[in-house]
């Protein structure tokens, strides 16, 4: 089986955020991790390839820079990268992104897109549906466990009050959530080996694609300060004043 | 040029000794890191209180090429010795007694049998212990025994095509949880290294109680009462104290790094709780005398990395020698001591409690300045190299 895995590189979160002053859009370093969303993704695609002696490719979009992020998807075990980097691409939409994801994904052929359900740095969380429905092939999303075979696939979609399974025909698109399957540490040799691996670097005229990118930050203002929790003093009936607050922040 | 005189160094790395690594050795240092972020320091302060050390992380240690990690081949990753460096230091981040598990496997039971070995006792073992199947354990310390290990009364010898093996070892790392221990004895050709399978009859190991540092590390005493192995469980390739002073070496340059990375730990930890905690309306890093700590701590850090680095590099070039491991060794291990206290002091009585790492580090830091020779030893090391006379005995 062919996996693609839809990886993106994104500042260490452990490290401030940067944004730029007067396009609001995030710095980023020479030095990007692998969204950490995107390393069950990775995961999940290894399992699935590996039962089936297939390959996974992965397949980027943003400022390659260092290419440390990718490395650490190689490192894991995925068999080569094509990253879009191209300076026309700043700034891109969720639109932007799935169409370039789409084509890139399309010139490498795919029998199943594994992508996260959304980015720890840009949080659109649209991505992967779009990229399905630009493909022409069945999206489905927050997987929660994932198998696939003898043509199919299926998944555990998540749910409010569970789980729902859900299962298409190959060619499509999965989105997984975090914790669908434990992420493997690169080995050692996993390492040393991802330096030889493929990369390919693409522009957007590399695609014959003409970004056109709708979206702009207009302003970014600080998150409000927290207000002041309510304190209910016990007076026998506190009970009462504590189920009316968690039912309405819908929690029972 | 661009102007940097407003730029402030990033206060856990002040020296940006990160851009000195290769990206290979910079990814290889963040993945062990994750993994005692994940698997190390959320345990270590239980397995620290009870005295052990799960057995069971060695499977995952050795699938991501812990073991023996700057070995060629038999199921070895290969790396260079900065990047086993970096492991040593990512692992003593978390804790001495981690490091010490895989030091102990990789550089005192892997290497002397990948160094002195022969061709079918490298494919038997190696692998299985590259995996994390095999613990080893190096038994050269005796209770009689310790700075003068030429001193050793543990004796072998042969019987018909066998040997005999009679004596006991202490102090050993992983004693008690290893399947196999090498052995050094002395025989009528010299000392000898035995690889001893420790369900041979006539082996015992004996867990050493009621230790107050180095806890979430296993260290025993093994007794060896006539015990048999064929001759093909020699090491062919050394007859001499050079075998046991030379896995020794890199060892000792795996400790050079490693208490880089506890002293780091110890540091951070100081920082953050220096700037956190108030007294008399202020942060406590807002006194001179805790801002004197604090970058005493820092510099100490940063100038034992540069040290190990340097030593990595001139190791990796095949120009190192054992009296600049020395240097490593004795200089670095006694300033991380020396921050250990210092972080102890600033987190005041919160300091001497286990959910800091603070104390675990400054304990176990304790067995690290007498284990792998002593400070004393190492300085009559280098001692010995900058005046030519020799000190360790009249
Ligand atoms: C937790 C732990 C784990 C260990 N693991 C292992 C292991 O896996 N395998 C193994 O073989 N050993 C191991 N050791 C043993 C360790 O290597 C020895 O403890 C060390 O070599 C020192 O020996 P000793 O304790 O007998 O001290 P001694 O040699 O008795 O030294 C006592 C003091 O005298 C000083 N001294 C000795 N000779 C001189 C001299 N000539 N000049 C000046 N000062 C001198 C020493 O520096 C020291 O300060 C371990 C020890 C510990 C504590």
């Amino acid at each position: 089986m062919q996996v693609v895995v839809c990886a993106k590189q994104i500042p260490d979160p452990a490290t401030p955020y940067e944004l730029e002053p007067d396009t609001h859009l995030l710095v980023r370093p020479t030095e990007q991790i692998l969204d950490d969303t995107d390393r069950y993704g990775v995961e999940m695609g290894l399992q699935l390839a590996q039962a089936s002696e297939g390959t996974v490719t992965l397949v980027s979009m943003g400022p390659a820079g260092n290419m440390q992020g990718i490395r650490q998807a190689l490192a894991m075990g995925a068999d080569k990268a094509v990253i879009v980097d191209d300076p026309s691409l700043r700034g891109s939409d969720a639109l932007t992104t799935a169409r370039v994801l789409a084509e890139v994904i399309k010139r490498e052929g795919f029998d199943l897109v594994i992508a996260g359900t959304e980015s720890t740095d840009g949080y659109s969380g649209v991505v992967p549906q779009m990229v399905a429905e630009l493909l022409g092939v069945p999206a489905l999303t927050y997987a929660t466990a994932v198998t696939a075979g003898d043509g199919s696939v299926t998944i555990h979609r998540q749910t409010a009050a569970g789980y729902d399974i859900v299962e298409a025909d190959l060619p499509a698109v999965v989105s997984v959530t975090a914790g669908v399957v434990e992420p493997r540490y690169p080995t050692f040799k996993g390492i040393m080996e991802a330096k030889k691996k493929p990369v390919e670097t693409l522009s957007v005229s590399d695609l014959g694609l003409e970004p056109d990118i709708r979206q702009k930050v207009v302003s970014v203002e600080p998150a409000p300060e927290r207000q002041a929790g309510e304190i209910v003093e016990d007076d026998g009936e506190a009970y009462l004043r504590i189920v009316e607050l968690l039912e309405k922040v819908k929690v029972i | 040029m661009a102007d940097l005189s407003f730029h402030t160094p990033d206060p856990k790395d002040f020296l940006d000794l990160r851009s000195e690594l290769s990206d290979e050795e910079r990814l290889l240092a963040d993945t062990v890191r994750s993994f005692v972020e994940d698997k190390i320091l959320p345990d270590v302060a239980e397995w620290y209180e009870a005295g052990t050390f799960p057995r069971e992380l060695a499977k995952e240690m050795g699938q991501m090429g812990l073991f023996g990690m700057h070995l060629e081949g038999y199921g070895c990753a290969g790396t260079s010795n900065v990047a086993y460096g970096l492991a040593c230091l990512e692992l003593e981040a978390g804790d001495s007694g981690t490091r010490s598990f895989v030091s102990v496997q990789g550089s005192l039971a892997m290497f002397p049998i990948w160094k002195f070995g022969s061709e079918e006792q490298k494919q038997d073992w190696l692998p299985r212990m590259a995996s994390g199947e095999v613990i080893g354990c190096f038994g050269l310390t005796e209770a009689d025994a310790g700075s003068d290990p030429s001193s050793m009364r543990t004796r072998a010898r042969r019987d018909g095509s066998d040997w005999i093996i009679d004596g006991s070892k202490m102090w050993i790392t992983n004693g008690s949880i290893a399947d196999v221990a090498i052995v050094w004895a002395k025989t009528d050709e010299g000392v000898r290294g035995f690889i001893v399978p420790t369900d041979s009859p006539g082996f015992t190991a004996n867990t050493i109680h009621h230790k107050a540092s180095l806890r979430a590390s296993i260290t025993s005493e093994l007794v060896l009462d006539g015990v048999r192995v064929p001759d093909e469980f020699v090491l062919p390739g050394v007859a001499s104290m050079r075998g046991p002073l030379s896995c020794l070496n890199e060892a000792r340059f795996g400790i050079a790094w490693g208490v880089v990375g506890a002293a780091r730990s110890c540091y951070e930890t100081a920082l953050e709780y220096a700037i956190e905690r108030h007294q008399f309306g202020r942060p406590i890093a807002s006194f001179q005398l805790t801002q004197a700590k604090l970058v005493e701590m820092m510099v100490k850090v940063n100038r034992a990395g540069l040290v190990a680095l340097h030593l990595g590099r001139m190791k990796d070039e095949g120009r190192l020698t054992p009296h600049q491991i020395s240097f490593g060794k004795m200089d670095n291990v006694r300033n991380a001591l020396e921050v250990a206290r210092i972080a102890r002091s600033v987190l005041g009585a919160n300091g001497i409690t286990l959910e800091y790492p603070v104390i675990r580090h400054m304990a176990n830091l304790e067995t690290v300045y007498t284990y792998e020779g002593t400070n004393e030893i190492h300085t009559l090391v280098m001692g010995n190299a900058i005046t030519g006379i020799q000190a360790f005995s009249p």
